[in-house]
């Protein structure tokens, strides 16, 4: 999952719009001041378009659905092969180092069906899936629905109060940097937002944990040291507890993951700042909070909501590095663990799990694009 | 970085241009209410989850207190109430003593039949009893859930005494008839021989003449009969098992047992919690729970014991040990290891019908090439670089905690560091250096070879460093061929020499069952459990006989026998025994038993010694546990107070604005 990086490294110079809708400045940016939804004209022309989009909007749902299934079913088949070109031969991964004997090996081989010829494993494996049965896990001898249920709501939990916490405050930092670009406020917050980005995770997470768990000089330990509940706590209580456990680690996302929508943001802000537009909108006598407001953010929200939908496809795989420093139970560490032995049931119904998560995410933004932009879906 | 498109400057106006849009106050409120909504639901489900399992413990209490033996020692211990959990407690009595030990293995499975690795072995050691133990000092059987065993003359029948003073932790006296049950599943049901099938591999039959007799009858004679590390479960819950391989004992908790702790509690990945078992018959552990805490990063889990949220944690680093030596309340444990660090000579792979397979280098199957390559080792360096320290150097194959099987070479059979003898053996046996210095081999090429080493263990990689340099002096290339996985090539036998390491257990069996003929692979495709493809005549007579011998002290020398063998065939080069590398803190464990007992590890233990021994510490940690907790509440407060306070600024700001717009 790179997906992070890749996005972020184009968009910290140039505006990048991840949706291929135009959100640059010249002809569109004259074109989307009409056709944006400003409420302050509406016209025949307004009145047009949404009419034109009542009867596209089906079609270009079915098409998306349409598309989203068949990604979804590729993925199904592909992570069956993709995962079986992994070196290792996961029954002697798994007994390494423990007495076993020959006749062992042969229980644990046809316990896991890996004595089957590959063939009647994948048939196998696509019946399995088709009726929403991932297989059984080697490691944990554990249907795989059933573990990944069991760990998805931690990494759920973190990671998506992460991406919402450090979505809405890039966006807003964004915001006020790109109005105000160029003064001390952006300054420091570009150059902070930078700084954090480029602090690996891990080394943050350490960093708070000895500094705010185990405390240092007069800064006492104020937060547990890892894990997600001390246990033994329930109701109010163990809602308390969770939330005094996530502190750090959600610190830890917010703190590396902000500077990313931050960047988006204000690039987008930034080009529909030259907007003639915008212009008009002031000549019209609007005062300048509602220029921003009302004309330029929705202009230039395009980019930026592509990239959260795309950070929340990423929640479900969760952050390794951040799960493993604060001993999250979360799918990331189990994704390492599956790949190490590799325990393939696993394996391939994490990876179903967080395409999935992704294609679904897709969807989501493309079903909500029109809204946000007439012109998309026509 | 910065775009600098052309714009106008926008017009500010003071009163409103620090306001965020309104849009985006409605995305940010919008997004409170989605993490509060995403929140809820896994929390709604664990709660529900916590208060079965809070009944769940609070009926094991009960029944666990019911019969109230052993409580001389445990009342004082209660009295001074040391430690609170952050956690509150359920069904608790006061202050409790809680030992926490940090652990990062994930559990595979916690049903005996199953489980594999070593933190679920450990705790089954926790609460199931075994026929015999392990003596805390030299690790030679003791009586556990038999009191008392002998063979027959045949070496045939084995009878053992079960002790009536065990109870199951439901209330149920434990019989042979138990021990039969298990032994007999193992025998009949492959799946339930996965984890220790190789135990009950040669059993013929195995009965319950009456309950406190059980009477196992074996194929073959079998030496490690003193040793059969099989937990005994409860035939009255497990036989209402359908399918052994799928069953993992984690769905009704306490766990029924009779070890000297009690499964209270799982949660994967997040803990294990165990209460003692009062009527343990060896005597209740000392400490009111144990707590195996999950911490999956190394450094997380020292800051955890640094601060004393941990009282335990094992598999430290030179570095991390290094960094506790001089904190305080903290002691580190450096103990002699179980594991041995050898150089693994490829000998030829070959599978049982005559197969051979492979590229092992030919020029490693002459004898006085592996013995020049071991001359030219330098294990003090390595113990003292490499290990910094840390690790004792290695001779023969069986660590020296190991007592009545250790075994070191004489003097005249020593390979010792010796470089200039190594160079004047391979000159000796024909193998010269050419004109750049290069050895060349008998067929003219120059002698170049491959180690496997294990990408993950800087060990490996640190150790191939100096290889490469000492080998090189001699004039032999070496490529150190560092992989995420070792196994693909090994078991191929495509490797010239190799990385090795194993665990051993009190009894030797396992590891030297792995180097006969017997456990190649039957065909050059299949796999077998074999080591290293070694197969030797002599070595394979001696097993033969050490795995009947069931005097312990002529055992003892037949094994030492079978090293001493392994030893001249050069095949496995054993350099170090690697220490275990342990922290506690001492304001929390008084005191507690390392096994050896002289100076042994912790954790890992053959026996449950540590956890059952450990006396809880009197100083007060009730201060500061005390004061975690209620800062934990204050925090609680203070985040949900901003919370509140955020959302109605947000509010009223956002009527504000209404207000503004309406103007």
């Amino acid at each position: 999952m790179s997906g992070t990086t890749n996005s972020s490294g184009s968009s910290s110079d140039v505006p990048d719009a991840p949706a291929g809708t135009a959100s640059s400045s010249g002809a569109s940016g004259i074109e989307m001041k009409v056709m944006a939804p400003s409420p302050g004209s509406p016209g025949s022309r307004a009145a047009r378009t949404a009419g034109a989009k009542a009867a596209a909007y089906p079609a270009y749902l079915a098409g998306k659905l349409g598309g989203a299934v068949v990604s979804l079913f590729a993925v199904l088949v592909t992570s069956f092969f993709l995962f079986r070109i992994i070196p290792g031969d996961p029954v002697k991964a798994m007994t390494h180092g423990m007495p076993t004997s020959a006749e062992q090996l042969a229980t644990l081989r046809r316990q896991f069906g890996l004595d089957l010829p590959l063939w009647r494993q994948f048939t196998d494996y696509c019946a399995g899936a088709l009726t929403g049965d991932l297989g059984m896990s080697y490691q944990f001898r554990a249907p795989v629905g059933e573990l990944i249920a069991q760990k998805l709501p931690a990494t759920l939990l973190l990671t998506g109060v992460a991406v919402v916490i450090y979505s809405a405050l890039g966006l807003w930092l964004g915001t006020r940097s790109a109005w105000r670009h160029g003064g001390p406020g952006d300054r420091l917050n570009t150059g902070l937002a930078l700084t954090l980005w480029s602090v690996p995770s891990f080394w943050l997470g350490l960093l708070l944990i000895i500094t705010f768990s185990v405390g240092v000089g007069p800064v006492p330990g104020l937060f547990p040291t890892g894990g997600m509940e001390s246990g033994g706590t329930s109701g109010f209580a163990y809602v308390l507890d969770v939330a005094h456990h996530m502190v750090l680690p959600v610190l830890t996302l917010v703190a590396v993951g902000y500077a990313q929508t931050l960047l988006v943001m204000r690039a987008s802000l930034l080009d529909e700042m030259g907007g003639d537009y915008l212009t008009t909108a002031r000549a019209k006598g609007l005062r300048d909070d509602d220029v921003r407001r009302r004309h330029a953010v929705p202009n230039a929200l395009l980019p930026t909501v592509t990239m959260v939908f795309i950070n929340l496809g990423h929640v479900a795989a969760g952050s390794i590095l951040v799960e493993t420093v604060f001993s999250w139970p979360g799918l990331g560490g189990l994704f390492y663990q599956a790949l190490s032995v590799p325990d393939l049931p696993l394996v391939q119904g994490l990876f179903v799990v967080f395409a999935g998560a992704m294609i679904l995410m897709n969807l989501l933004a493309d079903l909500i694009y029109p809204l946000l932009d007439p012109r998309v879906g026509r | 970085m910065i775009t600098t498109a052309p714009h106008l400057s926008p017009r500010r106006n003071p009163l409103l241009g620090s306001h965020p849009g309104r849009r985006l106050r409605m995305l940010l409120a919008a997004g409170i209410a989605a993490s509060a909504l995403s929140a809820v639901s896994p929390q709604a489900q664990a709660q529900t989850q916590v208060q079965a399992q809070a009944t769940a413990q609070a009926q094991a209490a009960g029944a666990v207190r019911g019969a109230g033996q052993f409580t001389d020692g445990r009342t004082s211990a209660a009295g001074t109430g040391m430690r609170t959990d952050d956690g509150k407690s359920d069904d608790k009595d006061g202050a409790d003593n809680v030992l926490t030990v940090a652990v990062s293995q994930s559990v595979d499975s916690l049903s005996p039949f199953l489980a594999q690795r070593l933190v679920s072995t450990s705790i089954h050691r926790l609460i199931y009893e075994y026929l015999t133990n392990y003596d805390p000092g030299d690790a030679r059987p003791i009586p556990g859930l038999a009191t008392a065993w002998s063979p027959s003359p045949d070496k045939l029948t084995w009878t053992y005494k079960i002790r009536k003073d065990s109870t199951w932790s439901d209330g149920r006296p434990v019989t042979a008839e138990d021990a039969a049950w298990t032994f007999d599943k193992m025998m009949k049901d492959p799946n339930a021989a996965t984890a220790n099938g190789s135990f009950t591999a040669n059993f013929a039959a195995v009965t319950a003449p009456d309950p406190e007799t059980l009477v196992i009858r074996l194929k073959q004679p079998q030496a490690n009969m003193t040793a059969l590390d099989v937990p005994i479960v409860p035939k009255h819950i497990w036989e209402k098992v359908g399918d052994f391989s799928k069953f993992n004992n984690d769905t009704r908790f306490p766990i029924v047992g009779n070890g000297p702790f009690v499964l209270t509690d799982f949660k994967v990945d997040q803990y294990i919690r165990l209460k003692p078992n009062k009527d343990f018959w060896r005597g209740a552990p000392k400490f009111d729970e144990l707590v195996f805490r999950y911490y999956k990063d190394g450094d997380a889990a020292v800051a955890a014991l640094r601060k004393g949220e941990v009282s335990f944690v094992p598999n430290l680093t030179p570095a991390q040990a290094a960094s506790l030596e001089d904190a305080e309340n903290i002691k580190v444990n450096d103990a002699p290891g179980r594991r041995f660090f050898a150089l693994a000579t490829n000998p030829g792979a070959r599978a049982k019908n005559g197969g051979r397979f492979g590229s092992g280098h030919p020029a490693l199957l002459d004898p006085v090439v592996r013995k020049a390559l071991f001359h030219a080792v330098d294990r003090r360096t390595i113990v003292d670089k490499v290990f910094q320290g840390h690790a004792v150097e290695g001779e023969g194959y069986i660590p020296p905690r190991f007592a009545p099987y250790f075994w070191k070479p004489g003097a005249s059979q020593r390979i010792a560091h010796d470089p200039a003898k190594a160079a004047a053996l391979l000159d000796g046996a024909g193998y010269r250096k050419n004109a750049d210095g290069k050895r060349m081999g008998k067929d003219g090429r120059p002698l170049d070879f491959r180690i496997l080493c294990h990408a993950t263990d800087p060990n490996d990689k640190a150790v191939g460093k100096y290889l490469q340099e000492w080998w090189g002096d001699l004039g032999i290339g070496l490529k150190v061929d560092c992989l995420d996985n070792v196994s693909d090539p090994w078991l191929k036998g495509d490797y010239d020499l190799a990385f090795d390491g194993w665990s051993v257990n009190p009894d030797p069996d396992f590891v030297l069952s792995i180097h006969t003929c017997s456990a190649l692979p039957a065909t050059p495709s299949g796999t077998g459990a074999t080591d290293n493809f070694i197969c030797d005549e002599r070595f394979d007579q001696l097993y033969a006989q050490q795995a009947v011998e069931y005097d312990a002290a002529r055992r003892g020398d037949l094994v030492r026998q079978m090293q001493s063998r392994l030893y001249d065939t050069g095949f496995m080069n054993v350099m170090v025994y690697p220490n275990a590398l342990e922290a506690y803190r001492t304001d929390q464990i008084k005191s507690i038993t390392t096994m050896p007992e002289a100076a042994g590890n912790l954790y890992g233990q053959d026996g449950y010694w540590s956890w059952w021994s450990a006396e809880p510490a009197a100083a007060g940690r009730a201060a500061s546990g005390g004061g975690g907790s209620s800062a934990a509440v204050a925090i609680g407060i203070g985040v949900s107070v901003v919370l509140v306070i955020a959302v109605g600024v947000l509010t009223s700001r956002r009527r504000r604005a209404t207000a503004d717009d309406r103007e």
